[in-house]
């Protein structure tokens, strides 16, 4: 673990004013673990705010340590009593456990419910767990854009389980994958025949699968279909054999067997040197993230600085231009050679 | 990063034991429809849960509903549990059956708003855009 060394960067307003004093109290009350600290640094990254990113550098070498694991599928299936669960679990092993839950935005009004938390209110006052609402706010993919950022404060913090539950989704919304180490997919009995099982998109992501309301009587004829899917596909590369777990979360049933199967699965990262592996992807992928945004950024930054950009869009709109080769004739001069 | 303008979050919640959250969930979707985020906590909350649910969640206010007739305990309570917590400048406010003669001691208590069934939503609305900002952030 580095230490926490930050560089100043001459001229830049947010360093200099947290290099004249004041400003240490957050992020460091934050790497001691504490709540109120936390919260406030999650509440700029989710605004998004410059100051988020100064938070975020200082935080960076602090982060990678917490297990992250993934909790996505259909709404309505149970993934916050599923969380719920897993948090009493995970707490009478000694886990100080964080939780990101993330709810839809309405594409209307832009706001947003978040009812996550209803499920998991009992934790509040653990101070041991923090539950974080994050609403999508345009974002598709099953994930808000914040949701990496917020996992890294969460990881700085001390968090060493990090669940992550999705917005409800459909058959598409994979982004959990390059989030998590462990994606669980939770399903619910008579939900579609075995069409729908073989279909691609949420149901190949799956290193432990969950077939929650696993009282139901059709229930066994869910795992069932999940398990033919499993035979008939190729196995995969990494050589993990999905579990397929039946639970009930209200009941409490199960519960024991998919701890067992997240601990399996964490064993499997760990030896394969996928642990890893997978927090360099992260990287890559927060870095990749960055990149675009600034790319696209600077380039909007001087098309509509010069006016060209309404030009070009008036253009491609009379005919006279269009859109293809338009992006062709751009040359990009972005400056992107590293500093110092 | 580009300069965004931030999102008000508000804590709706039922503390307590009645059981009655339509008042509630009417506000918390009327809310979301002004393009609030709101976290909603659903039913029997401790206060202690409340204050830690805005802690986690950084809200810029609370907003109770209160059918027991304990408004007189709760508001109070929760306003000073706010306060050992230095989180005065986070807004409370709420609705319920209130008898109008506690309104005043109510808002000397540090309750920012207080509104009585039959409210239109609008002006609940209105109330919020006007009184709830970000509450600002200092590294």
């Amino acid at each position: 673990m580095g230490e926490g060394k930050r560089e100043t960067q001459a001229g830049d307003p947010i360093t200099s004013f947290i290099a004249e004093g004041q400003s240490m109290g957050l992020i460091d009350q934050l790497l001691k673990g504490d709540e109120k600290a936390a919260a406030r640094v999650m509440r700029l990254v989710e605004d998004g705010v410059p100051e988020a990113r100064e938070a975020l550098k200082r935080l960076y070498p602090y982060t990678g340590r917490a297990y992250i694991i993934g909790i996505t599928g259909p709404p309505g299936a149970g993934k916050s009593s599923l969380v719920d669960k897993l948090v009493e679990e995970f707490r009478k092993e000694g886990e100080s456990v964080g939780v990101v839950a993330v709810d839809p935005t309405s594409p209307f009004s832009g706001g947003a419910i978040l009812g996550d938390r209803i499920r998991m209110q009992r934790h509040s006052t653990d101070p041991n767990v923090f539950i974080k609402s994050l609403a999508t706010r345009g974002h598709l993919g099953g994930l808000s854009k914040a949701t990496d950022d917020v996992i890294q404060v969460m990881d700085a913090m001390g968090k060493g389980v990090i669940m992550v539950e999705t917005v409800g989704v459909g058959q598409d919304e994979v982004d959990i994958v390059k989030t998590a180490d462990t994606t669980m997919v939770v399903t619910v009995p008579g939900l579609g025949d075995d069409i729908q099982a073989i279909k691609a998109g949420i149901l190949e992501i799956a290193d432990i699968f969950v077939v929650n309301k696993g009282d139901k009587p059709e229930a066994d004829k869910t795992i069932r279909e999940l398990e033919m899917m499993l035979e008939m596909g190729a196995p995969r590369e990494d050589g993990w054999k999905p579990a397929i777990l039946k639970v009930s979360a209200t009941k409490g049933e199960g519960i024991k067997e998919l701890m067992g199967a997240l601990k399996k699965h964490r064993i499997f990262l760990e030896t394969s040197g996928r642990f890893e592996s997978y927090r360099r992807d992260r990287v890559a992928h927060i870095f990749e993230n960055l990149l675009r945004d600034k790319l696209f950024h600077t380039a909007m930054t001087k098309l509509k600085g010069n006016g060209t950009y309404d030009e070009l869009i008036n253009e491609m709109f009379s005919k006279r231009e269009n859109p293809y080769s338009v992006i062709e004739k751009l040359h990009c001069q972005c400056g992107l050679e590293a500093k110092g | 990063m580009e300069e965004k303008e931030r999102k008000i979050k508000i804590l709706i919640t039922k503390p307590g034991l009645d059981g009655h959250d339509r008042g509630a969930k009417v506000v918390a979707r009327a809310l979301r429809d002004a393009g609030f985020e709101v976290v909603y906590t659903g039913l029997h909350q401790s206060l202690d849960q409340i204050v830690h649910a805005a802690i986690e969640e950084d809200v810029d206010a609370i907003g109770l509903s209160i059918l027991s007739g304990a408004h007189m305990y709760i508001f109070p309570t929760l306003i000073e549990k706010l306060k050992e917590q230095g989180l005065e400048d986070i807004v409370v406010f709420g609705g319920g059956i209130i008898p109008t003669d506690d309104i005043p001691k109510l808002e000397k208590a540090g309750v920012r708003g207080i509104f009585l069934p039959g409210t239109p939503l609008e002006e609940i609305i209105e109330w919020v855009k006007e009184n709830v900002k970000p509450r600002p952030v200092t590294l």
